[in-house]
C-alpha cells in the first residue's frame, strides 16, 4: 500500500497546528518479562516520554503520551506497563531509574516478583511460575487495559536465554492471546551475545521461539552481538555497560512505535500502530521474524552538528538491507540484487538479503520529500508479493530523539536466519549429548517437547531460506 | 530475595565457618551505611527486637543480628572459642550441637555414630532455622572430608538436608586433604564422603588445603615484598580479615578467609544488585550438566589490590587471564590440559559487559571446551565490589581436571585399603561393614571414569550431528 500522492500533497508542516485526532485514542500496554524486559523497558520508556516532551509540538506529544502513558490526576505521567519478574531486583532497579529521572514513573502497583527467580529454566517458568502466578499477572494486565480508552495492541518484552523472560514471558503470551482474542500481540525479543552469556541460553531459545511462533502476530528481535556493535563502533561508547546496549533498543523500537502517519491514517496520527506493522509485515504465519535497523545512528555529541540528506540515508539504509549489514559501517557495497529476469540464485546462495516485506519509518525535515522509491524494486524482494504490497512507508514530520532526520527499517527478511540457524545449531548438538535435560525434565519439559520444538524451528528455517527461490 | 541456611560441622568447617560470618558482616557493614535491615542482609542473617526477643521483618532499623547458622561439632574447642569471641552474639545456643569426645578422625563413628545419636536434634535445629526464614533457597555446608565430624557427621547431615528438605538446594564446600595430610585415615575418611557427595549434593566446592597455603605465601610475598609500589592494601587482599570483629587473626585465618571470601562472591550477585543478575539457583542449572558431574572448581582473582592509588590500577583483562591461572585456582589441577564442561564467570565491582565480552572472546581460544558446549560460558555482572577491592572475578569451573585430584585420592585409598591399615577401626563401628567400603570406591570409579569419557572426546574430531530433516 503506497503512501497516496494525494495525501502527500494536501500535508503540510503546518499539520502540528491544525491537526485533530478523531475518535478514541488507542494505547498500547506493555509486559515487561524479566531481569532484561524490565531493564530494556524502562529504557524504552524513558526515550519514548522524552522524545514526546521534547519542543512544542503539542499533537505529537498529546498521541504519544495517549499511546504510552496514563496521566493521573495530578497530571502525572504513568507507563501503561506492567512489570513481572520472579525475583525482586531488577524490578526495583526499574521503578527507582523511572522515579529518580522524574518525568514519568511506573504504576505504584503495576508491578508482581517473587522471591526466587527461574534459574535460567524455560521449563521453570513455563510450567510451573507461569501458571502458578498466571491470576495475578492476568490481573494487573487487566487494569492497566482498563485505563485504557482503546486497546491497539499488547506488547511483551523480553530476553530468550533466560528463564523468566523466557518461560514465564511464553506463557503469559499464550494468557494474553486467551484473553484478548481481537488484540494484536507483539513480542520483543533481546537476543544473547552469540559467544555466550547463559549456557542453557540455545535451550531456551529454541523453546521460546518455536513456542511464540504459533502464539505471537509479530516477533521483533534486537540481538545483544548486534547492538553491542553499534555502541561501539557507530557511538563510540568505552566501556559498554548494558544500560548503553538497552538505550540503543529504545531508540530503535521508539523509532517505530512514535506517532505516525501510515497510508491508512488519512492524514493524522496512526490509531493503530501494531495493527497497520503486523498487517505490513507479517501477512504470512511462516514468516513473523522482524529485524530493525535504524539509520543514523551516532554520539549524542555529535547530534547536534550533523545534517543529512534523505537520498544518502536512504540509499545507505538500502544497501543496509541487501547486504544484511546491521549498521551503517562496514557496509557491503558489492552485494547487488540478481537482475530481474532469470532469477536463478546460485546453490551456494549469495550474502543477497532477499526480503518478503519492508516498512520504513521516516522522521523529521523534509519528510515529504524523501523518495522510497528504491524500496519498492522488485529485485529485492521474494516474487510471491508484489513491491507495492511487500513495501510501506510511515512518516512524521516530527524529529525523533533529537535526530534532525532518522530512518527507522523494521524488515521481514533473512537477517535473522543465520543467528537463528546459529542458535539452533547450537541447541541440537548440546541436545545430542542430552547434556542439561535433567534440569527441564524435572520441571516438566521432555525430551519430546525438545523434539516438536527443533521441529518446528526447522520449518520456520526452511521457510526463510525458500525466500530466495 | 531468598534466604540461605549455611551448616557448618567439625573442626574445620567450623573455622571457616567462623570467618566467614566475620567478612560477612564487614561487607554488609561496608554496603549498609544506614544499618537498615534490607534484603541483602536477611539473606544470611535475621534481625531480632532485643526487647520482644522477635524476629523483624525487612525494613526497620538493624537491631540485633543472629546467623541464619547451625553449628554442629563433636568436640567442644573450637565452637567454645567462637562462643568466647566477638562473634558470640550470632548464635543462640538453639542453633549449636556440641559433644565432647570428638570422631577420633574417624568417619564411621562421625556418619553412624554420631548420625544416629543426634540425627533428631540436628534435624530439629534445621528445621529451626528454616523456620526462622520467609524463602529459604539454599543450604551451604561446610565441612572437611578428610577427618571424622566434619567429613562423616558432615555428610549424614547432607543426607538428612535432602531427605528432609528436598526443594532447597544443597552447595557443600569440602575441604580435601592434600597428599602431605597427616590425617592417616584420611583417604578412608575422603573416599567414603565423596560417595555422599556425589549421590546427595547439588553442587561440590572442592577446596585443597596446599592451594590455600600457595595462594597466602604468594600474597605475603607480595604484602612485604621490598618493592615500594607494589604496597598491598591491609584489607584488599581475598585472605584479610581486617576491618571484621575479630581483631587478632589467628594462624589459619588467612586461608580460612579465601573460603569465607568464595562464598562471599558466589552469593553476591544474588544477594546485590547488577546489571546482570545471578541467582543461586541459576549456578547448579547452568554448570551442571549431568548431575553426578557436580564438582565445581574455584578460582578467585585478584588476590590483593594494591595500596597504592597513583600506581597504575591492576589491569581489568589481567583479572580475566587470572581467573584461568592454576596459581588463582583452590585446587591443584592444571585446567587448560583438561576439558572445560562449563565455565561461570562472577564479576564484581566497575566491570561492564564490553569488558566481559572482550575478555572472552579473548580468552576463548586456549581453553578447551568439550563440542556440545563450545560457548559454555555463565555470566553475572554484579555492581557491588568485594570489601577493599574496586573489581573482582569468581570463576567456578566445571572441568573435568578434578579427576586428577579424584584418581590421586583412589590411589591413596587403594594404598590404605590393599592392606586393610586401621580398616578395624571403621568396621567395628555399628552400621559399617566392607560393603560400605567397595561401594563408596566403585561410586569414585564410575565419577572418574564419566569423566574419562568426556575427556575421550577430546581428542576425537566431532563433526555436528546431523540435523533434523523435515517434509518439504
Amino acid at each position: 500500500m503506497r503512501f497516496s500522492k494525494l495525501k502527500e500533497t494536501t500535508f503540510s508542516a503546518e499539520l502540528e497546528c491544525s491537526c485533530v485526532l478523531f475518535g478514541p485514542v488507542m494505547s498500547v500496554v506493555t509486559v515487561q518479562l524479566g531481569q532484561c524486559g524490565n531493564q530494556v523497558g524502562q529504557e524504552l520508556f524513558d526515550v519514548l516520554c522524552s522524545d514526546a516532551l521534547a519542543g512544542q509540538r503539542k499533537t505529537y506529544s498529546t498521541a504519544s503520551c495517549e499511546r504510552f502513558f496514563h496521566q493521573t490526576a495530578q497530571g502525572e505521567l504513568e507507563a501503561r506497563a506492567v512489570l513481572i519478574d520472579m525475583e525482586p531486583k531488577a524490578i526495583n532497579s526499574s521503578r527507582t531509574k523511572a522515579l529518580r529521572g522524574g518525568r514519568w514513573r511506573y504504576g505504584e502497583d503495576s508491578h508482581f516478583s517473587q522471591k526466587q527467580g527461574s534459574g535460567n529454566n524455560w521449563a521453570n517458568g513455563f510450567c510451573i511460575h507461569g501458571p502458578h502466578h498466571k491470576d495475578a499477572v492476568e490481573e494487573l494486565v487487566r487494569r492497566e487495559v482498563e485505563r485504557c480508552d482503546r486497546l491497539a495492541g499488547l506488547m511483551t518484552m523480553m530476553s530468550v536465554a533466560g528463564g523468566t523472560g523466557s518461560g514465564v514471558g511464553t506463557y503469559i503470551t499464550q494468557c494474553l492471546r486467551d484473553i484478548y482474542p481481537s488484540s494484536f500481540v507483539l513480542n520483543h525479543l533481546t537476543w544473547p551475545f552469540g559467544t555466550g552469556e547463559v549456557i542453557l541460553q540455545n535451550y531456551n531459545s529454541v523453546l521460546t521461539l518455536a513456542h511464540l511462533y504459533q502464539l505471537s502476530d509479530a516477533i521483533v528481535v534486537h540481538e545483544n552481538d548486534t547492538v553491542h556493535r553499534i555502541c561501539s563502533r557507530l557511538l563510540n561508547i568505552k566501556p559498554i555497560a548494558f544500560t548503553d546496549i538497552n538505550r540503543v533498543i529504545a531508540h530503535q523500537l521508539g523509532g517505530v512505535l512514535q506517532p505516525a502517519l501510515t497510508p491508512d491514517s488519512n492524514g493524522v496520527y496512526s490509531l493503530n500502530p501494531i495493527g497497520e506493522l503486523v498487517s505490513a509485515l507479517c501477512c504470512h504465519p511462516e514468516y513473523k521474524l522482524l529485524s530493525v535497523s535504524t539509520i543514523p545512528q551516532m554520539p549524542s555529541s555529535s547530534v547536534p552538528y550533523s545534517s543529512f540528506s534523505w537520498t544518502g540515508l536512504l540509499k545507505h539504509l538500502r544497501q543496509m538491507l541487501i547486504s544484511n549489514t546491521k549498521m551503517e559501517e562496514g557496509i557491503d557495497w558489492h552485494v547487488r540484487p540478481p537482475p530481474a529476469s532469470g532469477r536463478i540464485r546460485s546453490a551456494a546462495g549469495s550474502s543477497f538479503n532477499t526480503s518478503l516485506a519492508n516498512l520504513l519509518v521516516l522522521r523529521g525535515k523534509d519528510v515529504y520529500s524523501a523518495e522510497t522509491g528504491s524500496f519498492e524494486d522488485a529485485t529485492i524482494y521474494t516474487p510471491w508479493l508484489s513491491p507495492a504490497e511487500a513495501f510501506s512507508a510511515w512518516k512524521s514530520p516530527t524529529p525523533f530523539n533529537k535526530y534532525e532526520k532518522s530512518a527507522t527499517l523494521v524488515s521481514n527478511s533473512q537477517a535473522l536466519l543465520g543467528p537463528l540457524d546459529d542458535i539452533v545449531r547450537k541447541a541440537w548438538n548440546m541436545f545430542a549429548s542430552r547434556a542439561y535435560i535433567h534440569q527441564y525434565d524435572a520441571f516438566g519439559i521432555s525430551e519430546e517437547n525438545f523434539l516438536d520444538s527443533f521441529t518446528a524451528l526447522e520449518q520456520v528455517i526452511s521457510s526463510y531460506r525458500e525466500l530466495q527461490s | 530475595m531468598t534466604q540461605s541456611v549455611v551448616v557448618q560441622v567439625g573442626q574445620c568447617g567450623n573455622q571457616v565457618g567462623c570467618r566467614f560470618w566475620d567478612l560477612a558482616l564487614r561487607e554488609y557493614a561496608s554496603v549498609n551505611k544506614r544499618g537498615l535491615y534490607d534484603e541483602a542482609t536477611s539473606s544470611f542473617f535475621r534481625n531480632v527486637d532485643t526487647r520482644k526477643g522477635a524476629t523483624c521483618s525487612v525494613g526497620g532499623q538493624i537491631q540485633h543480628l543472629k546467623a541464619r547458622a547451625v553449628l554442629v561439632d563433636m568436640e567442644e574447642g573450637v565452637i567454645g572459642q567462637i562462643l568466647q569471641g566477638p562473634l558470640r552474639e550470632l548464635f543462640d545456643s538453639a542453633q549449636l550441637l556440641t559433644d565432647v569426645s570428638g570422631s577420633g578422625n574417624n568417619w564411621a563413628t562421625g556418619h553412624m555414630t554420631y548420625g544416629s545419636v543426634y540425627r533428631e536434634l540436628i534435624v530439629d535445629k534445621l528445621r529451626k532455622a528454616a523456620e526462622l526464614c520467609d524463602c529459604l533457597q539454599c543450604f551451604f555446608l561446610i565441612h572437611s572430608l578428610g577427618g571424622g565430624t566434619g567429613s562423616g557427621l558432615g555428610t549424614r547431615v547432607l543426607g538428612l538436608l535432602e531427605e528432609e528438605f528436598p526443594g532447597v538446594s544443597r552447595i557443600v564446600t569440602s575441604m580435601y586433604p592434600s597428599a602431605e595430610d597427616d590425617v592417616i585415615t584420611s583417604p578412608y575418611n575422603s573416599v567414603l564422603a565423596m560417595r555422599e557427595l556425589t549421590e546427595h549434593a547439588d553442587c561440590v566446592l572442592p577446596v585443597e588445603n596446599q592451594s590455600l597455603i600457595d595462594i597466602v605465601q604468594k600474597i605475603q610475598a607480595v604484602a612485604h615484598g621490598s618493592k615500594p609500589e607494589l604496597m598491598v592494601r591491609r584489607d584488599g587482599t581475598v585472605s584479610s580479615g581486617q576491618g571484621g570483629v575479630h581483631e587478632v587473626e589467628k594462624p589459619f585465618d588467612a586461608m580460612n578467609n579465601i573460603v569465607a571470601n568464595l562464598l562471599l562472591n558466589m552469593t553476591s550477585s544474588a544477594r546485590f544488585e547488577g546489571s546482570l543478575n545471578v541467582d543461586l539457583n541459576e549456578i547448579a542449572m547452568n554448570l551442571v550438566p549431568f548431575p553426578r558431574l557436580h564438582y565445581l572448581v574455584p578460582s578467585l582473582t585478584p588476590l590483593y589490590t594494591l595500596a597504592d592509588v597513583n600506581a597504575v590500577p591492576r589491569r581489568l583483562d589481567q583479572m580475566f587471564s587470572d581467573a584461568f591461572s592454576k596459581d588463582n585456582q583452590l585446587i591443584r589441577a592444571d585446567p587448560k590440559q583438561s576439558m572445560y564442561l562449563a565455565c561461570a564467570l562472577m564479576v564484581r565491582g566497575n566491570v561492564h559487559v564490553s569488558d566481559l565480552r572482550r575478555n572472552i572472546e579473548r580468552l576463548r581460544p586456549s581453553l578447551p571446551f568439550v563440542s556440545w558446549n563450545q560457548e559454555g560460558w555463565k555470566t553475572g555482572l554484579c555492581s557491588v565490589p568485594p570489601v577493599g577491592h574496586s573489581h573482582s572475578l569468581l570463576a567456578l569451573a566445571n572441568n573435568t581436571c578434578v579427576k586428577l585430584n579424584f584418581m590421586e585420592l583412589k590411589e591413596r585409598f587403594i594404598k590404605l585399603y590393599r592392606k586393610k591399615a586401621h580398616l578395624h577401626h571403621f568396621l567395628h563401628v555399628e552400621g559399617m561393614d566392607v560393603g560400605c567400603f567397595t561401594e563408596a570406591a566403585s561410586s569414585l570409579n564410575s565419577l572418574i571414569e564419566e569423566y574419562d569419557c568426556l575427556d575421550a572426546t577430546k581428542a576425537r574430531l566431532t563433526r555436528d550431528p546431523p540435523r533434523l530433516r523435515i517434509a518439504a
